[in-house]
């Protein structure tokens, strides 16, 4: 792996590689000394050009763990506005010696431009890009999904594992969410079952395409499927209907979004009893989904922030230092 | 003034001949022209296997100046023009300051004089400031020197159906035509390339076909009742030919154009997300594809025109979103429509003359007088002449081409036919596949 753009660059054993290593990687993060000397002198260069604080603190202790360096740079607003180019903030960047550059970006395609435009030689993760790819996020939701329902006692992280057979209902904004698309296309590739719910206007023309179903009504969904896993995705506030900027909403309201599409405590109820809910936050609570169904004990979405930092853990190891050293 | 012996070039793909080109004109053809007085002090072309057409006319041509001269200008726009094939163009209005008044117009019209490669024919806004709110001094445009007879607001969709059907009435005075950018502006707000299989992919706002075939659909319909000739630039979808063509059928005086990319090209090609194939409207999909290059074939689509849209590197070397619409296509567009039309029997060399010279010159309305284009290749006619090596395969190389932007989208990309030699007025501006820089010495060229 030379990059990581989209969840697309993987097949179902780099996937799962991936996974494994993750593994391995949250196994050291419960010893006492959580560091390991794999990065030493290695730098990694958090390239955020849009606000995600959580993200980018992922990445940052991820590489910490590693005992890389970590520069973190915050280009506030991007070309698209003014300033400096991408070229020119990438090709400093590289100057300051970075061997991988982490980048978030409002551009769909701008990692992918970083990576193939000959521009820079590092290695690319791409932390987020527009309305296309999250891929460490399709990662550690994948990590969290294998863990809960196909760990035993003899292999609770489901080591080796693939999904086939889970289902997997995402709800929400499928059209402006990179993190629909990557989950799609990398739980497909490790054999679930995935069904994304949404209002109509918010499904894109051309996801008929994507190896997924396709349903507009979640109690449907909730009853006939019996989902094992369900993720909600946040709703932003300017989707919705009603405002004075001009803009058409893509929902009537913020309480019908939330009749049809909201994970209360009767859709909790619905759900069978092993399945888990997962959120890739922030929640708007009330909104996309209660508090009920945020603090229940089938939320797993604080342990997604924790598999988040093995998961990248394991990206920046497998680009960087695999063929340097195997894992201590 | 010197004369030219053409000896065996094949006029429309025919039976070889010789064609004499002298005092701006057509003097003589076949046996007459080798046996004519004047052939004796002739510098002889040797076109054995190579096509004459007449002078190519661009409808839809960005020059850039003024304004943008860091990505063209008349000069060396009209010079690619020349090289590839052309002798007229149409130069859009959307510069800087826009082409919306007399005085604009008459500039640009004169730049492109003083650099001597191809007739300029500048196009006319028709609203102020491409605004899209108040009618531009469109008759001022029509009576100035630049006798201006296509109005486009291009790179902007006249989409207030009053405006446009006051642009279509008022533009009837004096046989102008609108030229629409059919985009309807509501569907397609941040659109960036084809809405579709691949931009839910790939994750960037889609352009749908709906906003442009409306656009289309509206406006066939009011030019039909107000009985006003209306063009179409750059069509892109099939949905859009099977308009154009119930429109014909219903008598409507419409015509349209395709561009070479939309002849070629695929919205695939976004995938790579370099935006050299970002281009307004959007690169469409295969069967959009085969619908324009079936609607040009059997007459729906009047025209091919470029939409050469040169930009400078910085606008281009970004991220897609960032980046600018538009791609070069003077230098290549012949050989696209030999590549995928004629090579592929699709069409003749008639049928190239008629939608790149003859169709072209009539919408425009420099067909006729001292200085028409787009004329039959027949004795006494203005001399502007392309010879074309229809067999020749070239690869494009983006550096190598004459346009001051590099903005192909073709390079490394193998076509067949090559342009040889261009004439404007008898005086050639490409000779074996060379500009050839015009003579000035203080004398306007003729």
């Amino acid at each position: 792996m030379r990059h990581l753009l989209s969840a697309a660059d993987l097949d179902r054993t780099t996937a799962i590689e991936v996974l494994d290593a993750a593994a391995q990687m949250a196994a050291t993060q419960a010893r006492e000394i959580k560091k390991l000397p794999t990065l030493r002198g290695r730098t990694v260069v958090n390239l955020f050009f849009e606000d995600s604080t959580r993200t980018r603190i992922s990445f940052e202790t991820a590489a910490k763990r590693l005992s890389a360096d970590v520069i973190n740079f915050a280009a506030k607003g991007s070309s698209v506005s003014k300033g400096e180019s991408l070229k020119d903030t990438a090709q400093t960047l590289q100057a300051m010696g970075a061997d991988a550059v982490v980048i978030r970006h409002p551009a769909s395609g701008a990692p992918h431009r970083l990576a193939h435009s000959g521009w820079v030689g590092t290695s690319v993760v791409n932390a987020g890009d527009g309305t296309h790819q999250h891929p460490t996020q399709a990662l550690l939701d994948a990590y969290t999904i294998r863990r809960h329902l196909t760990g035993t006692t003899a292999n609770p992280d489901g080591v080796g594992n693939d999904l086939a057979g889970l289902r997997v209902a995402i709800v929400g904004d499928v059209l402006h969410s990179r993190v629909a698309r990557s989950n799609v296309q990398l739980l497909h590739t490790l054999g679930a079952e995935v069904t994304l719910v949404s209002p109509p206007t918010l499904v894109p023309v051309g996801a008929e395409a994507w190896p997924c179903s396709i349903s507009y009504h979640l109690d449907a969904v909730l009853a006939d499927q019996q989902p094992d896993a369900i993720m909600m995705l946040r709703v932003q506030r300017e989707r919705m209907g009603g405002d004075r900027t001009g803009a058409t909403g893509f929902f009537p309201s913020p309480l019908e979004y939330t009749r049809s599409f909201g994970l209360d405590s009767r859709r909790l109820r619905m759900l069978p009893d092993h399945a888990i809910v997962l959120h890739p936050g922030p929640m708007n609570r009330g909104l996309e989904i209660s508090a009920e169904a945020a603090d229940s004990p089938r939320a797993v979405i604080l342990e997604q922030v924790a598999n988040g930092v093995a998961v990248r853990m394991a990206v920046l190891y497998l680009l960087l230092a695999q063929e340097r050293e195997t894992l201590a | 003034m010197t004369t030219y012996l053409l000896r065996g070039a094949r006029p429309l793909g025919g039976a070889p001949t010789d064609i004499l080109l002298g005092e701006g004109r057509v003097l003589a053809l076949g046996a007459a022209a080798a046996e004519d007085d004047r052939a004796a002090s002739a510098e002889v072309v040797e076109a054995a296997g190579l096509v004459a057409l007449p002078g190519l006319v661009d409808l839809h041509t960005h020059l850039r100046e003024p304004g943008r001269e860091d990505a063209e200008t008349v000069a060396s726009g009209t010079r690619a023009a020349a090289l590839g094939g052309f002798t007229a163009v149409h130069a859009m209005a959307n510069t800087s300051p826009v082409a919306d008044t007399a005085g604009v117009v008459e500039q640009v019209w004169r730049l492109g004089r003083d650099a001597g490669w191809v007739d300029v024919h500048p196009v006319g806004a028709v609203s102020v400031g491409l605004a899209g709110t108040h009618l531009a001094e469109l008759g001022a445009m029509a009576h100035s020197a630049a006798r201006v007879r296509v109005f486009s607001d291009d790179g902007h969709c006249v989409d207030d159906p009053v405006l446009m059907r006051r642009a279509l009435e008022y533009v009837k005075a004096f046989d102008g035509v609108v030229a629409q950018h059919a985009q309807e502006p509501r569907l397609t707000q941040g659109a960036q390339m084809h809405e579709g299989v691949v931009s839910a992919e790939v994750g960037l706002a889609g352009w749908p076909a709906v906003a442009e075939e409306a656009i289309i659909a509206r406006d066939v319909l009011l030019a039909e009742h107000v009985g006003s000739r209306l063009h179409v630039c750059h069509l892109s979808t099939a949905g859009s030919v099977e308009i154009i063509r119930w429109a014909k059928a219903r008598g409507i005086p419409v015509t349209a154009e395709v561009t070479p990319h939309h002849l070629l090209l695929t919205d695939e090609l976004a995938r790579t997300y370099d935006p050299l194939y970002k281009v307004n409207p959007p690169l469409r999909t295969d069967a959009d594809v085969e619908a324009v290059r079936a609607g040009l074939a059997d007459g729906t689509i009047d025209i091919v025109a470029t939409d050469h849209a040169p930009h400078t590197r910085e606008d281009k070397d970004c991220e897609w979103a960032a980046a600018a619409f538009g791609m070069t296509g003077l230098e290549t567009a012949l050989a696209i429509v030999t590549s995928v039309m004629v090579a592929e029997g699709r069409m003749d060399w008639a049928d190239v003359a008629r939608v790149l010279s003859s169709a072209p010159a009539r919408i425009g309305r420099i067909d006729q007088g001292e200085q028409a284009h787009g004329r039959p290749l027949e004795v006494g006619e203005p001399a502007n002449l392309t010879l074309v090596d229809p067999e020749a395969r070239w690869t494009v190389d983006p550096a190598g081409l004459a346009s001051a932007s590099a903005n192909t989208p073709y390079g490394g990309r193998e076509l067949v036919g090559q342009v040889r030699a261009t004439f404007l007025r008898g005086r050639p501006t490409v000779l074996d596949g060379r500009a050839v820089e015009p003579v000035r010495d203080g004398e306007v060229l003729p």
